[in-house]
C-alpha cells in the first residue's frame, strides 16, 4: 500500500509544517519572510512589551480562576450524574458544547447587558471569568465522566456497608480514583480558557484585554514577527500541557 | 444520597441555567422584537426579523456558508478516510500517529489560523519564496478569499473527521475482509463493497462533526477571508457590533442553532447516541 503511505505523509505534513515553519521563522533576524540569520530579537521584544505582559497576566489570572471553579463544579456535576441520570442537565451541557462560540458569546453579552439594568456592574474580568466557567464546565464533565464510566460502583457500596457515610464514600473512595481524570480535565479547561478569543472579546471590558485579543489585533494589523514568537511559545506551552493531560488520562 | 447529590448538582445547574439557558431565552425574545432607533431592543413583538433571513442579501451569505462548509466537510472526509485507514493498518505506532493528528488541534486556534496568514499573505512565505525563485513577479492573491477560508476550515477540523472514522475502522470485523479476498475480490473491490459501506456510520458522524463547527465558524473567515468571504458567524457578530441590530442578529443565531440541532437529532435518530 505505498500510495496510502504517501498520502498519509502528505496529510501529516499539511497538519504540522505550517506550525513548524511559523516557529522556525520566529528565530529569523529579518522582519520579512526571507531567512537571514538566527536571532532572538522578537523574543526580546515580546518580553519587554508592557501591553503584552499585562494581557498575558490577565489571561493567566482568568484561566486560573475559571479552571479552579469549572473543575470543582464539573467534577461534582459528573459525580451527581453518575449516581443518577439527569437528562435535561446532561443534554444542556452537551448542547453548550456544540453551540457555535459566536452564539454563546452574543447571548452572554445580551445577558450581561440585560443584567446591568438591574444590578450595578460592568463588563470586566469578572464577566470574562463567568463566561469561561460556563463553557469550561462541559469539557470538565466530558473528561471526568469518561473516567467515571470505568469506575467500580461496588467499591462505594462496600465503603457504605462498612459504616462510611455518603460524604466519606465520595471523599475517601471515589474522588482519589478520579484524581488523574480531574487533573486532565483541569489542564484542558485551562488551555480552552487561555486560548479563547471569540467569547472573550465580546464580554471583556476595558480593563480585561487578554493575550488572544492582543494577538488577534496584531495579526490583523499585518506581518509582525513578534506574533510568530508568541505563537511559538503558546504552541510549545500548550503541547506540554496536553501531553501531561494525555499521560494522566491513561494512568 | 438524595441530599448530597442535589448539593453536588446545584452549582452546575445554576451555571447552566443562568449562563446558558437564560441567555439563550433572551436571544429568543430579542429575535421577536424590534430594533430601536439607537440600536436598542424595543417593542412591538414581530416576526419581521425571521422574514429578513430570506432577503437575498443575507440569504446569499447563508447559502455561501453552507456551500463552503460542505466543501470543507467533503475535503475532510476525502483526506480523513485514507489517513484513518493508514493509522489502523499501523498496529505498532497507532497511538503515536493518532496523537500526531490531535496535537495541532490542541494548539491555540488563533495560532493555527495565524500560521496560514503567515504562509498565504502577499508578503507571506509562499509568495516570498516564489518571487525569490523568480517564478512570479507580483505576489499571488492567496489570502482573503474563499479558498483560503476552506483551507483554514479543513486545517482546523480535520481531526474531527479522522477520529470517528478511525474508531469505526478499528471495530471492523477483519474476517469479513478475509472472506472477501477468499471469494476472489480484488483489494479495491473489497474497499468499495465491504469497507466503505461498513464505515458509513463513522463517515456520517465525521461529516456532522466537521460540518457543524464549519457552519458556525467565525475566526477562520474573519482572519483568512477578508470582507468578501464572510460567513454566518461573521454576519451575527456584525449585527451585534457595528450594525447594532440585535433583534436581527438574534434571529440569525437561532436559525444557525436550529440547523445545528436538526443535524444532530437526525444523526442520533439514525445511529444512536454513541455515534458522537
Amino acid at each position: 500500500m505505498r500510495p496510502l503511505t504517501w498520502f498519509a505523509v502528505g496529510i501529516y505534513a499539511f497538519l504540522h509544517v505550517p506550525l513548524l515553519i511559523l516557529c522556525a521563522f520566529s528565530f529569523n533576524s529579518s522582519r520579512f519572510t526571507i531567512w537571514e540569520e538566527f536571532s532572538l530579537e522578537w523574543y526580546r521584544q515580546m518580553f519587554t512589551d508592557a501591553q503584552l505582559g499585562e494581557a498575558a497576566l490577565n489571561s493567566l489570572l482568568i484561566a486560573a480562576a475559571s479552571t479552579v471553579l469549572a473543575t470543582v463544579i464539573g467534577t461534582l456535576c459528573s459525580y451527581g450524574l453518575w449516581k443518577k441520570q439527569a437528562k435535561w442537565l446532561s443534554g444542556s451541557l452537551y448542547l453548550s458544547l456544540v453551540t457555535p462560540e459566536i452564539i454563546s458569546g452574543i447571548s452572554l453579552l445580551a445577558f450581561f447587558q440585560w443584567a446591568f439594568r438591574h444590578w450595578q456592574f460592568q463588563l470586566g474580568m469578572h464577566t470574562v471569568i463567568l463566561a469561561h466557567v460556563a463553557f469550561s464546565i462541559s469539557y470538565v464533565v466530558l473528561v471526568v465522566m469518561a473516567r467515571l464510566r470505568t469506575a467500580e460502583p461496588a467499591l462505594e457500596e462496600a465503603a457504605l456497608d462498612l459504616g462510611a457515610n455518603e460524604w466519606q464514600a465520595f471523599w475517601l473512595v471515589t474522588l482519589p480514583m478520579l484524581r488523574p481524570g480531574i487533573m486532565a480535565a483541569a489542564l484542558l479547561a485551562f488551555t480552552v480558557s487561555f486560548d479563547d478569543y471569540v467569547i472573550t472579546s465580546l464580554v471583556a471590558g476595558v480593563d480585561s484585554e487578554t493575550l488572544p485579543m492582543v494577538l488577534y489585533a496584531m495579526a490583523r494589523r499585518g506581518a509582525n514577527p513578534v506574533v510568530s514568537a508568541i505563537s511559538a511559545l503558546i504552541f510549545v506551552g500548550f503541547g506540554a500541557l496536553i501531553l501531561i493531560s494525555e499521560r494522566l488520562q491513561k494512568t | 444520597m438524595k441530599h448530597l447529590r442535589a448539593m453536588f448538582l446545584a452549582p452546575s445547574v445554576f451555571f447552566t441555567v443562568v449562563l446558558f439557558l437564560i441567555p439563550l431565552t433572551i436571544i429568543v425574545s430579542y429575535s421577536l422584537r424590534t430594533r430601536g432607533v439607537y440600536g436598542g431592543v424595543v417593542d412591538p413583538w414581530t416576526i419581521e426579523n425571521y422574514a429578513r433571513l430570506f432577503d437575498p442579501l443575507y440569504g446569499m451569505i447563508m447559502v455561501r456558508s453552507v456551500f463552503m462548509s460542505l466543501a470543507a466537510t467533503a475535503l475532510c472526509l476525502l483526506a480523513g478516510f485514507p489517513t484513518a485507514l493508514f493509522i489502523v493498518r499501523n498496529e505498532k505506532h497507532k497511538s503515536l500517529l493518532l496523537n500526531l493528528i490531535m496535537l495541532p488541534f490542541w494548539t491555540s486556534f488563533l495560532v493555527r489560523t495565524y500560521a496560514w496568514m503567515f504562509l498565504l499573505r502577499d508578503t507571506g512565505l509562499i509568495n516570498s519564496a516564489l518571487i525569490a525563485m523568480g517564478i512570479i513577479k507580483e505576489p499571488l492573491p492567496l489570502l482573503y478569499n474563499e479558498t483560503a477560508v476552506i483551507v483554514g476550515l479543513v486545517y482546523g477540523y480535520l481531526p474531527f473527521a479522522v477520529l470517528p472514522i478511525f474508531s469505526n475502522l478499528e471495530r471492523l470485523d477483519k474476517a469479513l475482509l478475509e472472506a472477501a479476498a477468499d471469494l476472489g475480490a480484488k483489494p479495491w473491490e473489497t474497499m468499495f463493497h465491504v469497507v466503505l459501506p461498513l464505515c458509513a456510520p463513522g463517515l456520517r458522524a465525521a461529516g456532522v462533526l466537521v460540518f457543524i463547527p464549519c457552519l458556525g465558524a467565525y475566526l477562520t473567515p474573519d482572519l483568512l477571508g477578508g470582507g468578501k468571504s464572510i460567513m454566518i458567524g461573521n454576519l451575527i457578530q456584525n449585527q451585534f457590533t457595528t450594525a447594532r441590530d440585535w433583534p436581527f442578529g438574534s434571529a440569525i443565531s437561532l436559525a444557525l442553532m436550529a440547523g445545528v440541532m436538526v443535524l444532530l437529532i437526525v444523526l442520533i435518530r439514525r445511529d444512536g447516541e454513541e455515534a458522537l
